[in-house]
């Protein structure tokens, strides 16, 4: 190779072997078994490198392959499209943040680590809960270090997942407990409203479960209204609560620290983060003002303090539980988490402000509500009869399928289907009446 | 002389201002005319969250002060032994309207370019590894781990060895390796390294039986070292049908030269924000890759993008998948910008990059060889990706130690190298340079490394009152984590304020 932007010691090979005193960089190898080094070029479909433009032009072609929506799709099940301010893309790609290394300098690094604290800051507020942790993946990881964590705490075998969860977290977190064996065992629900079933909840032998799960709004977009009873029912029996939160809805409703329950978990993408196809997002992990809790906790946290000549400044704390330290004693294995998207949600919250989230949240509640009205009007009913919030389910008289791709003939992405005649539609502050008519008008066409 | 900026900037949450907003959200006022607010009465808020209430200016004033207090690769050389700190190409933003707006439960004859992406993406890691296959489920090196040590655990139970409850860990691994282990439920057994430096083969040999579920090593090690035994170490472990497992956080010393699977690897990590250039953002978003080899492959989790009749599906599940790891599909964000950086590279460029790291940090060493008070096990092995000096003569003689080095080179603008890791050097120096430093930088470092240690024995007093040109200057740890100070978020330095919080026991 002559020279590249990405090399630039390419022409100075001979230079430097001269200083380390070898006449060749193969001969840096000498210790490797000669049969395992690799004889021919690797085997890609890009032999040469590209030049910036081949590759924008390459990333332009397959960009045509994705079909251009009309509007943005009507779809949620965890993640939601939004609006993104220009000035939290704008922060996010500052250099000094985007290409730091997790702050394990503090001193020269007081700049992210107050972005993580005020991240944390913001997020406690929202939750009303004391302890956030500077990120997890995403919501689902989030939910499972939860379990994990109710664990090792109580060392109890089994735990209860509602039957209205994501889906696509129960996924995963039974793939994460398998090692540990823990049992996860169906929180039924009621079948008219579509929120968990109290009545059930008393039947369930309870002696060895560990940890019982809430998601608030639930998958059909469904507020459960019986959260106090739940949290009072778990409390009597040692079991430890989790909640899963959509953080926009928290402009609204009831917070998890108002309920007192001890490990509140969500993910922040629809708090200014984009949709990615589904990563990278940012799974938020709090707990309450308990020391068994905080001990326990997964995940890096910055915490304030100050210098040896007594200025504030910010500094990673409670190391001793985090996997470099503790190593199979730790609390998790996690070390790279979703720092920078913690970051853009901060920024979001801080352009948002308290007037700004609580009104979002009431346009979205807005949103969603016309459109579940005009689906009534055409005689499209919800199965469930639960109050709902951004998400709902619809049922039709015909199978879904084709409703679906009669949308999509015409660059309208509708909702999650369910099953053969249920779909999960969902509206935010980017789904505008017209778009809404439109939408349904389309359905009723089909029906 | 180089001086970081000093800003007395206060707490977002500090800000004074109200009847403030930073951005407008769409308003649709006839809809809110239309529809009632009904929310059930138990369900409501009662306090409106402590938010701030600023104008965009103040916003954006307030976080662009925040990062000329922080350090990254475009600032300066970032050294980190075992974390590739390697520049970030710019091109790689590019990727943000091809990915950006996507949903993952779109249909998938929607998003075919990106899934192609997917596709191009798991076949050529998979080249690049010598494995079979790579799935993307996995936002992260450590989520890989966990992955790969569930895939072991499945293998087993398959096969109903319930007795294989032994993951071996070489005492010079990264940290995560037993951390994941034990979150699979793994006994951990370290496996103690000889005075080269390399797993102790005799010592190996002992151990391995018919407890053993694998051993997870990386190659390079930690010490930047390449375990030459790996084919016998490989045969050991397949002798009692134990699987061998790869942490690719190391993996930038060999990229092009060596690959994973042709050392006998059967399950590969990557972790794309270290050897392929995604940013590491603060401490993340990365992105990683699982990959697997011969009867491994239908373990891995799913879902994997397939080629079916000129179009592309993400629904293959392998047959004794152990789920999935993520909500959707991995950092796929992230997977392109790595896709970008392969682009930049091509087949030619790969073969390059283990080759210019490993000259890089040799080069390194010949700079630092004979300084003294640093010292090296197996001084003239050649490293890797990365070297370990031990400062403990320094410590020893004059009571500087590792993290007042470490202060003292954050002190002249260059990010310090790891400390403290691996365990098994004492007061070890941990740098990795990359192969994107230019010469002139790697001499400047090397110079400046040489010049603080000449210091500290002159005049340790002069290393150990270092930093004074950053920020701050050290910081207290205790305040930081004591019971009774310790103030995670301002919502407890406000409560403790009122007294509504107490000591944490």
């Amino acid at each position: 190779m002559e020279m590249h932007p990405w090399l630039p010691n390419l022409k100075y090979t001979e230079e430097m072997l001269k200083e380390i005193g070898v006449n060749d960089i193969m001969n840096l190898f000498s210790d490797v078994p000669q049969d395992l080094i690799l004889k021919r070029k690797l085997n890609i479909p890009y032999d040469k490198p590209l030049s910036e433009y081949e590759i924008s032009q390459r990333l332009n072609e397959l960009k045509k392959k994705n079909l251009e929506l009309k509007y943005p799709p009507f779809i949620g099940g965890g993640l939601c499209p939004h609006y993104i301010p220009e000035a939290v893309k704008f922060i996010m790609s500052r250099s000094e943040f985007y290409t730091a290394y997790t702050p394990y300098q503090p001193e020269i690094s007081q700049g992210l680590l107050q972005a993580i604290y005020e991240y944390q800051s913001l997020m406690a507020e929202l939750l009303e809960m004391e302890f956030v942790n500077a990120s997890m993946y995403d919501w689902a990881s989030a939910i499972a270090e939860a379990v994990l964590m109710a664990h090792r705490i109580n060392r109890r075998k089994s735990v209860l997942l509602p039957s209205n969860m994501n889906p696509y977290h129960r996924e995963v977190v039974k793939t994460w407990v398998y090692g540990k064996g823990i049992k996860i065992n169906e929180l039924p629900i009621n079948s008219t409203s579509g929120q968990i079933d109290i009545e059930k909840l008393e039947q369930i032998n309870t002696d060895d479960v560990s940890a019982i799960y809430i998601q608030q709004p639930n998958f059909y977009g469904i507020f459960e209204e019986n959260i106090e009873y739940i949290v009072d029912f778990a409390k009597k029996k040692n079991i430890i609560t989790i909640m899963g939160v959509s953080p926009l809805s928290l402009g609204l409703i009831k917070p998890p620290g108002e309920y007192g329950i001890d490990i509140a978990v969500g993910d922040g993408q629809e708090i200014g983060l984009p949709l990615n196809y589904g990563g990278p997002l940012m799974g938020i992990f709090a707990v309450r003002w308990d020391s068994q809790l905080v001990r326990q906790m997964p995940g890096r946290i910055v915490g304030l303090t100050k210098d040896e000549k007594g200025n504030r400044a910010f500094t990673l704390i409670l190391q001793t539980r985090e996997q470099f330290t503790r190593r199979e004693k730790a609390t998790s294995n996690i070390t790279t988490n979703e720092t920078l998207m913690a970051i853009g949600s901060a920024v979001y919250l801080s352009l948002l402000g308290k007037h700004g989230l609580r009104d979002l949240a009431e346009e979205i509640y807005v949103r969603s509500h016309y459109a579940k009205k005009k689906f009534e009007e055409l005689g499209f009913k919800s199965p469930y009869s639960g109050e709902i919030f951004e998400e709902f389910v619809i049922q039709f008289p015909k199978n879904y399928n084709l409703i679906h791709s009669s949308l999509l003939n015409k660059g309208i992405h509708g909702g999650l289907q369910l099953n053969d005649y249920c779909a999960l539609f969902c509206f935010t502050e980017v789904h505008t009446r017209v778009m809404i008519d439109e939408l349904v008008k389309n359905i009723a066409e089909v029906v | 002389m180089w001086r970081q900026a000093k800003w007395d900037e206060p707490l977002i949450t500090e800000y004074k201002g109200n009847g403030r907003v930073g951005t407008l959200i769409p308003h649709d006022d006839s809809l809110r005319k239309e529809i009632t607010l009904n929310i059930p009465e138990n369900l409501k808020r009662r306090n409106e969250p402590n938010l701030p209430s600023i104008s965009e200016l103040e916003a954006v004033r307030h976080y662009i002060r925040l990062s000329q207090m922080s350090f990254g690769v475009d600032t300066g050389f970032v050294p980190l032994g075992s974390c590739t700190m390697k520049y970030n190409p710019k091109v790689e933003e590019k990727i943000s309207d091809v990915v950006s707006g996507l949903h993952p439960l779109q249909d998938s004859e929607t998003v075919q370019g990106i899934l192609e992406i997917i596709y191009e993406m798991q076949l050529m890691l998979a080249e690049i590894t010598g494995t079979d296959i790579c799935s993307l489920q996995v936002p992260a090196g450590s989520a890989g781990e966990l992955a790969g040590v569930l895939m072991i655990k499945k293998y087993h139970e398959l096969k109903e060895r319930f007795s294989r409850d032994e993951m071996l860990v070489a005492d010079t691994a990264h940290g995560t390796n037993p951390a994941s282990a034990a979150m699979a439920g793994y006994k951990v057994i370290y496996i103690r390294s000889n005075k080269e430096g390399l797993v102790d083969i005799d010592l190996l040999r002992e151990v391995v039986g018919e407890k053993t579920a694998g051993f997870m090593l990386t190659n390079p090690n930690t010490l930047g070292l390449f375990e030459e035994n790996i084919v016998e170490i490989a045969k050991l472990l397949h002798n009692v049908d134990a699987k061998l497992y790869y942490d690719g956080a190391n993996m930038n010393g060999i990229l092009g030269l060596v690959r994973p699977g042709d050392m006998g690897f059967d399950i590969v990590h990557l972790n794309l924000h270290k050897t392929f250039a995604v940013p590491h953002g603060g401490g993340g978003p990365g992105a990683g890759a699982i990959c697997a080899k011969g009867d491994m492959v239908d373990f891995l989790p799913y879902p994997i993008v397939e080629k079916k009749n000129g179009k592309y599906a993400i629904d293959y599940i392998p047959k004794h998948t152990i789920g999935k790891i993520a909500s959707f599909y991995g950092n796929i964000g992230n997977v392109v910008r790595s896709y970008v950086y392969i682009l930049g590279l091509g087949a030619e460029g790969l073969s390059m990059i283990g080759k210019l790291s490993t000259l890089a940090t040799n080069y390194i060493i010949s700079k630092l060889r004979n300084v003294k008070g640093l010292d090296l096990i197996a001084p003239y092995r050649p490293r890797k990706h990365e070297v370990v000096f031990s400062a403990k003569e320094l410590a020893r003689d004059k009571g500087v130690t590792a993290f007042d080095i470490a202060k003292a080179l954050i002190d002249r603008g260059f990010y310090a190298p790891t400390i403290y890791f691996p365990p098994n050097i004492e007061e070890s120096i941990m740098i990795e340079p990359t192969e994107t430093e230019p010469k002139e930088v790697l001499d400047s470092f090397a110079e400046a490394l040489t010049e603080i240690v000449r210091e500290a024995y002159n005049n340790p007093n002069n290393v150990i009152s270092s930093p004074t040109n950053t920020t701050v200057g050290r910081i207290d740890q205790v305040t930081a984590n004591h019971p009774s100070t310790i103030t995670p978020t301002y919502r407890v330095y406000r409560l403790r304020q009122e007294g509504k919080v107490k000591s944490l026991q």
